[in-house]
């Protein structure tokens, strides 16, 4: 049983077209089929959030989607984040802040914090901090990551 | 006027790994492929114990896309893992094979590998493979009686026994005795991104490579030479970005040695990716320890001796680092108390669990927990205050350095430099500690849980022996560092590039650092035990010293001024005064090619290698203190208030240092209070996902404040450094154990971690009785 | 961790929906809605299903309405959709409160109420909120629709009334008067986490006393239900403390707690009394 489903996913405006069995995941199909490997995986079980990606501009888990749900939706990843050489502002707080260690759960946190903040810009902290709970950093203790994304919330109504 | 090169060491300047990680440009092992590639899929003992008595492969390897299925005997010539640090005749026989024979030992064991041309269809295969085992009984407490590992050996293959003085007449001599029962739970590093291996044998070069590498590269790359029967010139490893280390990413495991093998004989790259189920049986836990312990004090609480025996959980197998997390325990238990008479024996059990080793902060997460408990219980028993009892024995400054007749991680241990009632006085101060007592008792007699905790530790850093590192620059004046050390997301190439840059005279942005390639720099030590940074940076900084001579040397001959009149600025030589000309350094290696003739007699390059050999360790410090509220009616418990102060000899990027310690922090604070890696009788692991294994989120972590002093350099280096990053993690056990232990009324009620809310419930319903 | 593999089907109909589920549901058919519970199970393997009838594509279900005295959750209304101050009353204020318990934000984007009312789980917060509403589940299939109230929905750990040709196509939930008081309560050792238990109190105030109480439990039991002994406790007594704390004793007397590795019976009893007690004082 290996039916297979000619798909066009549409990741950061470019559209892909791409031929997948059914069970392949969103997250794997956006890294291994379209060859965007922003997005990592870092559990496979929609719990760490690594895999994070705006469908429709809502923060999912994208390895709790298969890339067959998200045919005509808008995904968006942190490839798409930058405008040109322009860095999001949510890339350079976490940049001045030191919100990044190794590097991996990143993406996550940028689609998540990119996401919400889009949604409710006036987010307070506290639900800042509920939303960022969302996913795992083993490296940062997460004190720099929200330092980041309060300084980016700032940023982005500035430059809205 | 005199011109002032800018100053790069102590500056808290922005990384430079940062814009690829951000930008989604990153290359962790999972982004690595390679055309042609193979998956493999590991299939894995679902018993702890039991005889294998056959494999039946038939099915799997008939599925489409399958291109092959191995057991035990497809790679029967292969000798198991050996030892990082070379054979050991007497540990050898508790080695873990590459793929289980005759007996499994843990689940979660490698018995077969599939290799299939699509990861989900080698997944669907590895499902087909049946194993027939008679299941054995299971040894899941370490503290148990040894039993049989195999003929003729026990699970307990040594005991690591350390010590000096005359520990009988010590105890005969007390005027108090103090004895605990103390567990550490069983946790690891978990990083975030899984392990990931790629091999890939290149028959033109005749070189076998394996991408994905991390920690270790140079040590791994001996070993799998030494393994596989080939010349160290023909075995490559590559790190690419790792996503967090702490000491489980980067040592050999079975599945690498698979990727290897598998690409030389099957012809094709094979890539594995470990999935997070297989993580958490699969790579190496850490930790778990028991130990029963004696102190022996004078009548104003001075420690005359300790006597400890200990029981080393480490799972089925002796892995990579040998005995090294008990030995570290049994040379850093005494951490920065003076201590006159000392034994312990480290029982290291075999247990029918995932193999155990290494876990940011070794050795010493576990004894800080137990000496600091211990120090707890002595004041409690002399009524002395846990401040008073820990500054009658702390080591002072002028008994530095330190000799202790112990041995930690193969060294012996010299505490080099330090204060330590310094620090301890600054963290008071910082916290204002007397006013907290006084607030604690207050609040207590409304009633509410509240605890203060205190602990100090001494960690250690910068292991030796000798490290190099060569600096090139180019003729657009780039700078290149080549190091054989190792990046796990700590910032090694901005630390490495701020220390160059500082010795050089050039913004630490034009310089690129090399790191985990075993094809450009000979040998290299890697990223462990907290060593990156003393070790690398100051072999960076002579090489870059010598760069620097030569440098000035040949823009001396093109100025026509004397050397010791120039200095270098932003990459530009000039005269210290900022009169007439000045030259680029990218020019002056223009001037230094081979065919150049300003060359003169030098020899070709603006380059130079440099090495750094220290003789032993160097050992930073610090003191926590933490305040705690426990909920009553659920055992909850909530950390008000939270300081770490560390003296790090000398910080090279402080935005850096706090980030280490915040982040190690919180990954000591899930070993205090949420993590644990748990069994049920049968030995069938319970904790295999994210919502069994509880790491910490953004909502459970306090605020940190951080105290970083340099008040103690290290006397073994000449950047005086001392390595940060283990020292957030260390003593957070201790110290919330501490504080809850005191919100609970002082009593000496915790004795393990982590402490759940159900047992801190437990304790109070048992008190109001 | 990749899912077997499954066939896939998107119906357009809630009539193709169960007429799928009437062929591939005696198979092994499963419906997909929100797939935060169901995907990461098909990523451990503990759930194969050969086909998933994927329903997220079913307009009317993404219906969520209030009138007629109940609230009409459609089978692809999102954990998120209660977040928001769009549902009125007592019920509204009750839902909001509770929404932010579940899991996390990205996760409460996707996943369903229904799915989580389907998937039974006893510490779901929406089962309790099924349970002390008495909510019904509306359950459709080619033989007719039926509608089961909550205490006979629930029948053990993660099992259900639902048969497998049958598709939980909304759950009704009769709303409160707007004068109704309502506190939630749950503790779990990391916010977001499946709590270890969970406490629903609901109640209106006449003439100064309690009446029409409501207090379900969740996450102690195998499914969460209403505790009759603690609404008896409370019923005619005036609100405060001494009423508070018997029904909490009464709810922790009455429950039959589960045990696992990290919680005996005994820890969750004691949690059951005060999540209850601090459900009602925190009641508005």
């Amino acid at each position: 049983m290996t039916e297979r489903r000619e798909i066009t996913l549409t990741i950061n405006g470019t559209a892909h077209k791409v031929t997948v069995e059914p069970r392949r995941t969103l997250a794997d199909v956006i890294r291994d089929d379209c060859g965007q490997t922003g997005t990592h995986i870092g559990c496979e079980h929609g719990v760490c959030g690594a895999c994070t990606v705006l469908v429709d501009n809502e923060p999912v888990r994208s390895c709790l989607m298969f890339a067959v749900q998200a045919e005509g939706r808008s995904i968006r990843t942190v490839e798409g984040l930058q405008q040109g050489e322009q860095l999001h502002p949510m890339q350079e707080a976490f940049m001045r802040h030191h919100a990044l260690q190794c590097g991996f759960c990143t993406p996550g946190f940028l689609m998540l914090a990119v996401g919400a903040l889009e949604k409710r810009p006036d987010l307070n902290d506290e639900e800042l901090v509920d939303i960022l709970s969302s996913n795992l950093c083993r490296c940062t203790g997460y004190e720099n990551i929200i330092k980041a994304v309060r300084a980016a919330a700032a940023d982005m109504k500035a430059r809205a | 006027m005199t011109v002032k090169p800018t100053s790069w060491i102590g500056a808290s300047v922005e990384r430079l790994e940062d814009k690829p990680l951000v930008t989604g440009r990153g290359r962790f092992a999972g982004d690595v492929s390679f055309p042609h590639q193979l998956h493999m899929r590991m299939v894995r003992s679902s018993y702890a114990h039991g005889r294998l008595k056959a494999i039946d492969v038939t099915e799997a390897r008939a599925v489409p896309g399958v291109v092959a299925v191995w057991t035990a005997d497809d790679i029967a010539d292969l000798p198991p893992i050996d030892f990082r640090e070379g054979p050991n005749e007497k540990l050898a026989p508790f080695r873990q094979s590459v793929l289980a024979k005759d007996v499994v030992r843990y689940a979660g064991e490698p018995v077969a590998a599939v290799f299939a041309t699509d990861p989900y269809v080698a997944e669907d295969a590895a499902e087909l493979v049946t194993m027939d085992v008679d299941e054995l009984d299971a040894v899941i407490d370490a503290s148990l009686p040894a039993s049989e590992f195999a003929a003729g050996l026990t699970t307990e293959p040594t005991i690591c026994r350390q010590g000096y003085g005359d520990i009988a007449a010590a105890f005969k001599g007390a005027a108090a005795i103090v004895e605990m029962d103390l567990s550490v739970g069983r946790h690891s590093g978990v990083p975030l991104e899984t392990r990931g291996a790629i091999g890939r044998y290149d028959a033109a070069r005749d070189v076998l490579e394996l991408h994905g590498a991390a920690k270790v590269p140079h040590k791994n790359r001996e070993s799998l030479a030494r393994m596989f029967g080939r010349s160290t010139a023909g075995v490559h490893l590559y790190e690419g970005h790792v996503g967090g280390g702490f000491g489980v990413r980067g040592e050999i495991y079975p599945e690498d040695v698979l990727v290897l093998v598998a690409a030389m004989r099957l012809g094709r790259p094979v890539k594995w990716l470990e999935d997070r189920r297989e993580h958490m049986i699969a790579a190496n836990h850490s930790r778990q320890q028991r130990h029963c312990i004696r102190a022996a004090v004078d009548a104003e609480g001075r420690l005359i001796g300790i006597d400890d025996d200990f029981f080393h959980d480490q799972g089925a197998y002796i892995r990579t680092h040998g005995t090294r997390v008990a030995d570290t325990a049994c040379g850093i238990l005494p951490g920065p108390y003076r201590l006159p008479h000392y034994r312990v024996n480290a029982h290291f059990r075999l247990t029918n669990k995932t193999p155990a080793a290494t876990y940011r902060s070794p050795g010493r997460y576990e004894t800080n927990f137990v000496r600091e408990r211990l120090m707890d219980a002595i004041a409690r028993k002399l009524g002395l205050s846990r401040i008073e009892v820990r500054r009658r024995n702390l080591i002072s400054p002028d008994e530095m350095p330190y000799e202790r007749p112990l041995v930690a991680l193969g060294d012996e241990v010299v505490l080099d430099s330090g204060d330590y009632e310094g620090l301890l006085n600054k963290a008071l101060e910082r916290c204002q500690w007397d006013r907290l007592e006084r607030e604690v008792a207050e609040r207590r007699k409304a009633g509410e849980y509240v605890g203060l905790g205190l602990a100090m530790y001494v960690e250690k850093s910068g292991l030796g022996p000798t490290d190099g590192a060569r600096v090139n620059v180019h003729t657009n004046g780039e700078v290149e560092v080549i190091t054989g050390g190792a990046s796990v997301g700590q910032g090694f190439e901005t630390v490495i590039a701020q220390v160059c840059a500082e010795t050089l005279g050039v913004d630490y942005k034009r310089v690129r650092v090399i790191h985990g390639r075993t094809d450009r720099i000979e040998y290299g030590i890697g990223a462990h035990a907290t060593r990156a940074t003393v070790m690398t940076a100051n072999a960076t900084a002579v090489a870059a010293g010598k760069v620097r001579v030569k440098a000035l040397d040949m823009a001396a001959q093109l100025l026509q001024t004397d050397a010791g009149q120039l200095t270098i600025v932003n990459g530009s030589v000039m005269r210290t005064d900022g009169a007439g000309a000045s030259i680029d350094l990218g020019d002056l290696a223009h001037h230094l090619r081979p065919v150049s003739p300003t060359r003169g007699e030098r020899d070709p390059g603006l380059a130079a290698e440099g090495w750094f050999t220290t003789a032993h360790m160097t050992y930073p410090y610090g003191v926590q203190i933490a305040l705690v509220r426990i909920d009553p009616s659920t055992g909850g418990v909530d950390i008000e208030k939270m300081l770490i102060a560390f003296d790090v000899g000398r910080s090279i990027n402080p935005m850096l240092v706090r980030g280490q310690l915040v982040g190690g922090f919180v990954q000591g604070l899930g070993g205090a209070l949420f993590e644990e890696f748990q069994y049920d009788e049968r030995g069938q692991p319970l904790s295999v996902t994210f919502a069994d294994y509880l790491m910490p989120t953004a909502h459970e972590v306090p605020e940190v404040d951080i105290l970083v002093t340099e008040d103690a350099p290290s006397s073994c280096n000449p950047l005086g450094i001392k390595g940060a990053g283990e020292g957030g993690v260390a003593a957070v056990g201790a110290v919330i154990a501490s504080a809850v232990d005191d919100a609970l009324g002082g009593k000496g009620l915790i004795t393990q971690i982590p402490i759940t809310p159900q047992a801190v419930k437990a304790m109070i319903d048992g008190q109001r009785k | 961790m990749k899912p077997a593999s499954f066939s896939y089907h998107v119906p357009t109909s809630v009539d193709e929906a169960v007429a799928l589920l009437a062929e591939l549901g005696p198979q092994d058919g499963r419906i997909l809605a929100g797939g935060q519970s169901l995907v990461p199970t098909m990523a451990f393997r503990m759930a194969r299903p050969t086909h998933l009838i994927d329903i997220n594509g079913i307009a009317e279900l993404a219906r969520l309405t209030a009138g007629g005295g109940i609230v009409t959750v459609g089978a692809c209304v999102r954990h998120a959709a209660f977040d928001s101050g769009t549902l009125p009353g007592a019920t509204g204020a009750l839902l909001r409160k509770v929404v932010q318990n579940i899991a996390h934000y990205p996760i409460r984007t996707r996943g369903t109420f229904c799915g989580s009312v389907a998937n039974a789980d006893p510490a779901s917060e929406w089962c309790c909120v099924m349970a002390a509403l008495d909510g019904v589940a509306v359950l459709r299939s080619q033989r007719g629709t039926r509608r089961v109230p909550a205490a006979e929905f629930y029948q053990g750990v993660m099992a259900t009334a639902l048969d497998e040709d049958e598709l939980l196509v909304a759950a009704e939930l009769p709303m409160l008067a707007d004068d109704t008081r309502t506190g939630f309560v749950e503790f779990s050792r990391r916010k977001g986490d499946f709590a270890i238990a969970m406490a629903l109190v609901a109640y209106r105030l006449e003439g100064g006393v309690i009446v029409e109480p409501r207090v379900a439990i969740g996450g102690a039991e195998p499914h969460a239900r209403r505790i009759a002994e603690a609404e008896d406790v409370l019923s005619g007594q005036a609100p405060g403390a001494a009423a508070f704390v018997a029904a909490a004793e009464a709810a922790s007397a009455a429950v039959d707690p589960m045990e696992d590795i990290n919680n005996t019976a005994a820890y969750r009893r004691g949690l059951v009394r005060t999540l209850t007690q601090r459900a009602l004082e925190s009641a508005e």
